[in-house]
C-alpha cells in the first residue's frame, strides 16, 4: 500500500463537520417525531373498520415502501416544489433543500413507522378493546388510553432500531447537495484532496454513534422484557 | 400550466441511436443486474457469517459478530464511497491502478456490487443466525448423535430448516436490495433512478420521467413480492411454519 495518510485537514474542518452533524440530527429528529405521529394515524386508519380509510392508508404505506429513498428525496426536491410553486406562486429563489429533505424523510419514515405501530397495536389483545367498550369508553378513548400506551411500550425497541436506520439513511440527502454530516465530510475531503481520510473519518463517526445507540437499545430491550 | 407530453419517451435521445424509453429500460437492466448479482454475494457471505455466529468456537463467532456490526452500523452511502473512492487508493498500486483503468461503468458496477452485497450480507447473517437459533436444540444434538460431523449437521439438518423459516424476512431483504441499488446512482451508475435524473435534465419533462420510473420500481416490487409469496407457499414445512394467510 503506497498511500500516505494525512489527517491534518480534519481538525480545522471540525466546525464544518459539526454543523453538518447538526443537520443530520435535525433531519433525524424531525422525521422521528413527525413519522411516529403520522405513522400512528396511518396505523389507526389502517386498522379502523372504515374501508375507505384503511385502503387509503394501505396505499400510502405500500407506495412509499416500494420506492427507493433516493427517489423519494428527489421527488420532494425536484417535483413537488415545482408543483407547489406553480400553484402557490412562491418565489423561485428560496433554498428549499432542507425543507424538502425534512418533508421527504418525515413522510417516508411514517410509512415504515406505521407498519411497526400497526404490529404493536395488533399485539395488544383484542379483548382489551372489547372490555374498554363494555366499560363505556368510546373507541378513540380505548385506543388512546388503553391500547396505545401498551402498544408503544412493546414496540419501543423496534422504533429505536428504525431510528438508527433512519439516522444512517439521512446521509442520502447527499443527492440533493445538502451538507449534512456526510455531505460536509465529502465537501471538505474534495476541497482538500483528502477524500480518503475524510470518508474513513465519517464512516468511523457513524459507526461509533450507531453502534453505541444499538448497544443502548439492546440494554433497553432486556429491561422491557423483564418487567 | 405544465405541458404534459407522454410521447417524450418515444423521441430520440441526443445521441440519436435510442429513444428515452430505451434509456429507461437500460436503467432497469442495470438495476436488475446490480441487485441480482449483489444478492448472490449477500446470500453466500450472509450464510457463512450467519452460521459462524452460531458455532461453538468463540473466535469464529466473535469475528462474525464484528463483521455484522461493522456493516450494519455504517450508512450504505458511506460504505459505497469507501469502496469506490477509498479502497482503490489503499490497495497495492498495481491492483488499484488496474481498477482505475477499467471501463468507468465496470468500476461503478463492481464497487456497487461489492458494497450492496456486503451490506446486505450482514442483515442476512442475522436472519440465518435467528433461523438456526429458532430450531430446537435437540435437532443439532440428534444430528451429532447420529454420527454426523458438525458441518454435516449444519448442511443436512439445520440449514434446510433454517432457510425455510427465514424465507419471509429474506423476501424483504430481497426487496430492499432493489431499492438500495438506487444508491449506486450517486457514483454515476446508470441504473433506474440515475436515468430518472438524466431524463429530467435532457427532456424538461420531469413529471413524466419521475412517474414512469416510480411506476417501474413499484411494478418491480410487486412482481418480486408475488413470486416470493409463491416460493414461500411451495417450501412451507407443514405443521412447523404457519400456514400463509
Amino acid at each position: 500500500m503506497d498511500y500516505e495518510f494525512d489527517w491534518t485537514s480534519i481538525p480545522g474542518a471540525l466546525p464544518i463537520l459539526w454543523s453538518g452533524l447538526k443537520v443530520t440530527f435535525e433531519i433525524t429528529v424531525t422525521a422521528i417525531v413527525v413519522g411516529v405521529v403520522w405513522g400512528t394515524l396511518l396505523a389507526i386508519a389502517r386498522l379502523s373498520g372504515n374501508r375507505l380509510l384503511s385502503t387509503l392508508s394501505a396505499a400510502y404505506v405500500n407506495l412509499f415502501r416500494s420506492i427507493p429513498l433516493v427517489m423519494v428525496i428527489l421527488w420532494f426536491y425536484l417535483i413537488v416544489p415545482q408543483l407547489l410553486k406553480s400553484l402557490l406562486n412562491i418565489e423561485a429563489t428560496t433554498d428549499i433543500r432542507l425543507a424538502s429533505a425534512l418533508t421527504a424523510f418525515a413522510l417516508f419514515e411514517a410509512a415504515y413507522y406505521s407498519e411497526i405501530i400497526r404490529a404493536g397495536i395488533q399485539s395488544v389483545s383484542k379483548g382489551q378493546i372489547g372490555a374498554s367498550l363494555a366499560l363505556g369508553l368510546t373507541y378513540s378513548q380505548a385506543m388512546r388510553l388503553i391500547v396505545l400506551p401498551q402498544a408503544f411500550r412493546n414496540m419501543i425497541p423496534l422504533l429505536l432500531t428504525q431510528a438508527i436506520i433512519l439516522f444512517q439513511d439521512t446521509s442520502l440527502v447527499y443527492v440533493i447537495g445538502l451538507a449534512d454530516f456526510f455531505g460536509a465530510s465529502y465537501k471538505v475531503g474534495d476541497r482538500d484532496g483528502r477524500l480518503v481520510e475524510l470518508l474513513l473519518f465519517a464512516g468511523l463517526i457513524y459507526f461509533l454513534i450507531c453502534y453505541g445507540a444499538s448497544l443502548l437499545v439492546r440494554q433497553l430491550q432486556k429491561k422491557v422484557r423483564v418487567s | 400550466m405544465y405541458n404534459w407530453n407522454w410521447s417524450v419517451f418515444l423521441s430520440q435521445t441526443p445521441s440519436g441511436d435510442a429513444t428515452y424509453l430505451d434509456w429507461l429500460f437500460l436503467g432497469l437492466k442495470w438495476t436488475a443486474a446490480l441487485s441480482l448479482s449483489s444478492w448472490v454475494v449477500a446470500l453466500i457471505l450472509g450464510s457463512i457469517f450467519g452460521v459462524l455466529r452460531t458455532v461453538p468456537n468463540k473466535w469464529l463467532s466473535g469475528i462474525a459478530t464484528a463483521y455484522v456490526e461493522v456493516f450494519r452500523n455504517i450508512p450504505l452511502l458511506v460504505q459505497l464511497f469507501i469502496w469506490y473512492f477509498v479502497l482503490p487508493e489503499l490497495l497495492p498500486s498495481a491492483i488499484g491502478d488496474a481498477f482505475k483503468q477499467m471501463n468507468p461503468l465496470l468500476q461503478q458496477f463492481i464497487a456497487a456490487m461489492i458494497c450492496l452485497g456486503l451490506f446486505t450480507s450482514a442483515r442476512i447473517a442475522e436472519q440465518v443466525r435467528s433461523g438456526i437459533e429458532a430450531l430446537a436444540r435437540g435437532q443439532k444434538n440428534a444430528g451429532l448423535a447420529l454420527g454426523l460431523s458438525l458441518p454435516q449437521t449444519y448442511r443436512f439438518v439445520l440449514l434446510p430448516m433454517a432457510y425455510r423459516i427465514i424465507l419471509p424476512p429474506l423476501t424483504s431483504e430481497f426487496l430492499n436490495i432493489f431499492k438500495n441499488s438506487a444508491v449506486a446512482s450517486t457514483i454515476g451508475l446508470i441504473e433506474l433512478s440515475r436515468q430518472a435524473q438524466q431524463l429530467v435534465d435532457y427532456t424538461a419533462q420531469p413529471y413524466e420521467a419521475f412517474i414512469a420510473v416510480t411506476l417501474l420500481y413499484f411494478i418491480l416490487n410487486i412482481t418480486i413480492m408475488f413470486s416470493m409469496r409463491w416460493l414461500e407457499q411451495r417450501t412451507r414445512v407443514p405443521g412447523f411454519i404457519g400456514e400463509a394467510k
